[in-house]
């Protein structure tokens, strides 16, 4: 045993610091001059300000704005310091009612559509912090956007459809709509009249 | 099963396949000492040996083996113990993140040891940098570079033939980080930066964000707790922000080592579902690649190493099939969606512009296809990284990973624990195989006897115990009564799922439970601890006993332990233990689930 204790203790201090100082210092200083942009988080900046992050959804209630998947995150929904998903089982009274209050919220801003909801729309996702929605529930709030902003549906359609991204290389995940991206191209557009 | 689920399933199969072989002879290499690698690190090896004061040449029998192993872990627990008792007062914590509680602090010290990364904190609001550095990513390498000595050691145990020795540990130990963890994590972590994980050590940014967030904040008292009212709910306060802050860190050097290293310790609470963990759908497949990477090499590398590569095809061949029909199950389970959301006027089919399903506890860029591949990747291995929610998977979808661990993380399983979990069964395969035609079995050319059956014996039964007797007690305790966050048979299949998690070393969990409580933390430190070293001391027995046996002949009346027979026979050994154990655990819990749930739709 008295053998084994020297080299035990050495060991797991030299590989301590290889593993846990000089690789992550590594990392970092390779991450900076290849991709300094993604190392510090993909922020957007407007007008010189940082307003998010292209990979961090963000909270939308308005009805101009299209909203974003449900966040369980507390206190506040998409709190980026404190990721994670409801948790709620299948069963759970808490997630129907869950649901429901959110197609009630989603008729309320959009009187007369009666359209079913899109799943990922009425769900929560699991980090609290998804970005995406995807193209169907892009497609359930087109009409309540425009009417919102008094723009022609075709616009705002032509907007998501800008901002859709496909499937990686055709295979990898599923196509979706980056929601803050595009409320950050919506706003500059003009209101329009209609006559 | 949409036609896109088969096709990734399918080339998610055929590209891990490929990787298999080349990657198992290098491990081989590097294991027996003759890899051009070696060459490269040699200074630095030298430096290691040196003052550690190793001999290279000398060999150590089982038991010192195993003791080595001990002495290792045994500091790497004292190690991240301390530095989450004391990371106030250390560098790197720009949050000013306070000290780790000590209940907390031992059970994540244990977790990240023993390789099962369970994970009682919520990280980015827990751990400093320098914690999640020095302790747990040192750990990510340490856990697994462990789990795969210790199936080194059995495979010499099958390749020697009257020897005394199974290697040297100190040797093994350090190879396999330098070698071969070391140089796939960097790779990796830097490609996962370019897909937009990020690596710093900035403070947490604070952007503005686009809408003012309405939300009711908890009030607190003069101490900081939060207020109850008279029925003891949580008092609250409207309260709006426009801040949204964004948690930083070095997140890819310990993302990479997580996956490669079967570890599964999220850097933060959601684990590879948050977007700073896993932003792609191509970040997310090589995710699943780098879990069953090594496992699957290991395979080749025994067959290698044994001297006869259809050995490894074989076991490789049976986890394959056992993982490829769960996976079809998962991911169906998890299509069919929630009949309750439908009823409500949700619509869940799947098409060309929406995923479908129950995307409830799934993000929108991995959809129902990768959620399900990955829950069931991330559970056949023992890797415990999520990229959704199994609390919140439709009852047999979430059963489906609950059963993977219970077959005792061998369908690839953990790096090293995987593969040596495997070949003992395979050692009880033959032994039913021998009773049948009344022959002494035999595996690889050596004799399995009483000695090697008993040893097996508790390697086997060990986790079986810890679970059902850990689930059992939890559920007849207020204490453990208490953890339990949904209603009904879900919460039973949550106690379940956490003990079935701890003590097969996988990591994942029905996060709902709130298991960071002195009664979880210290129960879940007793199942982890146990359920990897009550296994790997009896395994490293049985390399031992094999490696001084001599090597027999095949006669005619040998089993040929590579064709389609034994395959057949190891998938059945495996199933009917795993069965056994735990059907009537799994009737209380997700079965009686899935009848309530369909019941009048």
């Amino acid at each position: 045993m008295k053998t084994l204790i020297r080299p035990a203790v050495t060991l797991f201090i030299l590989l301590s610091l290889i593993t846990g100082l000089i690789y992550p210092l590594l990392v970092t200083g390779i991450g900076q001059a290849l991709f300094p942009k993604q190392a510090a988080g993909s922020l957007i900046e407007h007008d010189g300000k940082p307003v998010g992050s292209r990979l961090v959804g963000q909270n939308f209630t308005d009805p101009k704005y299209f909203w974003g998947r449900l966040s369980a995150t507390a206190p506040q929904p998409y709190n980026a310091a404190a990721s994670g998903g409801s948790n709620l089982g299948p069963l759970n009274p808490a997630l129907k009612a869950a649901v429901e209050s959110r197609i009630k919220a989603l008729r309320e801003a959009d009187p007369g559509n009666t359209a079913p909801v899109p799943v990922d729309l009425v769900t929560a996702s699991a980090s609290g912090l998804d970005p995406h929605i995807s193209p169907a529930a892009a497609e359930y709030q087109v009409a309540r956007v425009a009417r919102a902003r008094e723009l022609a549906p075709e616009i705002v359609r032509n907007l998501v459809a800008q901002h859709t991204e496909d499937r990686q290389w055709g295979i990898f995940g599923e196509s979706r709509v980056n929601v803050l991206e595009l409320n950050l191209a919506l706003d500059p557009l003009p209101f329009e009249r209609k006559p | 099963m949409t036609p896109h689920a088969w096709l990734l399933l399918g080339l998610y199969l055929l590209v891990l396949l490929v990787l298999v072989k080349p990657l198992g002879i290098y491990i081989a290499n590097v294991m027996e000492g003759r890899s051009w690698a070696l060459r490269l690190g040699s200074p630095i090896e030298a430096v290691i040996y040196r003052l550690g004061g190793v001999r290279k040449e000398s060999k150590m029998g089982w038991l010192q083996y195993a003791l080595a192993l001990l002495l290792f872990n045994a500091l790497g627990v004292f190690a991240v113990y301390a530095l989450q008792r004391l990371q106030l007062w250390l560098p790197l914590n720009p949050q000013q993140m306070a000290n780790v509680s000590p209940d907390s602090a031992f059970n994540t010290a244990v977790s990240f040891v023993t390789n099962t990364n369970w994970q009682g904190y919520a990280g980015e609001s827990t751990m400093s940098y320098l914690t999640q550095m020095l302790a747990l990513t040192v750990q990510n390498f340490l856990s697994a570079a462990t789990g795969i000595v210790v199936v080194i050691a059995l495979i010499r145990g099958f390749a020697r033939h009257t020897a005394q020795d199974v290697g040297n540990a100190w040797v093994d130990l350090t190879r396999v980080t330098l070698y071969v963890l070391l140089p796939l994590a960097l790779v990796f972590a830097v490609f996962l930066i370019g897909q937009g994980v990020i690596q710093n050590f900035a403070p947490y940014r604070d952007v503005t964000t686009l809408e003012v967030t309405h939300y009711d904040s908890p009030k607190l008292d003069a101490a900081g707790q939060p207020l109850k009212d008279d029925q003891g709910n949580p008092v609250t306060e409207p309260a709006t922000t426009q801040t949204q802050t964004l948690a930083m860190g070095p997140v890819a050097s310990q993302e990479a080592i997580k996956m490669i290293g079967t570890n599964g310790g999220g850097f933060f609470n959601a684990n590879s579902a948050h977007p700073y963990e896993n932003p792609t759908p191509l970040s997310n497949f090589f995710q699943m690649l780098s879990i069953f990477l090594i496992p699957g090499a290991l395979c080749y590398t025994f067959g290698r190493m044994v001297g006869d590569t259809r050995q490894g095809w074989a076991v490789l061949a049976a986890m394959t099939i056992i993982f490829a029909v769960a996976a079809v199950a998962t991911i169906s389970f998890e299509q069919q969606g929630n009949p309750l959301f439908a009823a409500a006027g949700v619509d869940q089919t799947a098409s060309a512009i929406q995923a479908g399903g129950n995307m409830e506890g799934k993000e929108t860029r991995f959809g129902i296809a990768d959620s399900g591949l990955f829950a069931t990747i991330t559970t056949a291995a023992s890797c415990g990284a999520v990229i959704a929610m199994h609390d919140s998977f439709t009852p047999l979808g979430g059963m489906i990973p609950l059963v993977m661990m219970q077959l005792g993380e061998v369908v690839f399983g953990g790096v090293g624990s995987g593969l040596y979990g495997m070949l003992v069964f395979a050692i009880l395969a033959v032994f039913i195989a021998g009773l049948m035609i009344g022959r002494t079995p035999e595996y690889l050319g050596k004799k399995i006897e009483a000695y090697e059956m008993k040893m097996t014996a508790i390697a086997i039964l060990v986790t079986p115990l810890l679970v059902l007797g850990g689930t059992a007690i939890a559920v007849m305790t207020a204490a453990g009564q208490a953890g339990i966050f949904n209603p009904g048979p879900h919460g039973f299949s949550e106690v379940l799922y956490a003990f079935t998690s701890a003590a097969n070393n996988n990591g994942s969990a029905f996060a709902g439970l709130s298991a960071n409580t002195p009664f979880y933390n210290v129960m879940l430190v007793i199942a982890m601890w146990f359920g990897r070293f009550a296994i790997i001391v009896p395994v490293l027995a049985i390399a031992g006993s094999l490696a001084a046996k001599k090597r027999i002949a095949a006669t005619a009346g040998t089993l040929p332990t590579h064709g389609p027979l034994f395959v057949t026979l190891l998938i059945g050994t495996v199933l009917l233990i795993g069965l056994l154990n735990y059907v009537p655990a799994l009737a209380l819990g997700p079965v009686v689930e899935h009848f309530m749930l369909w019941a009048g739709h």
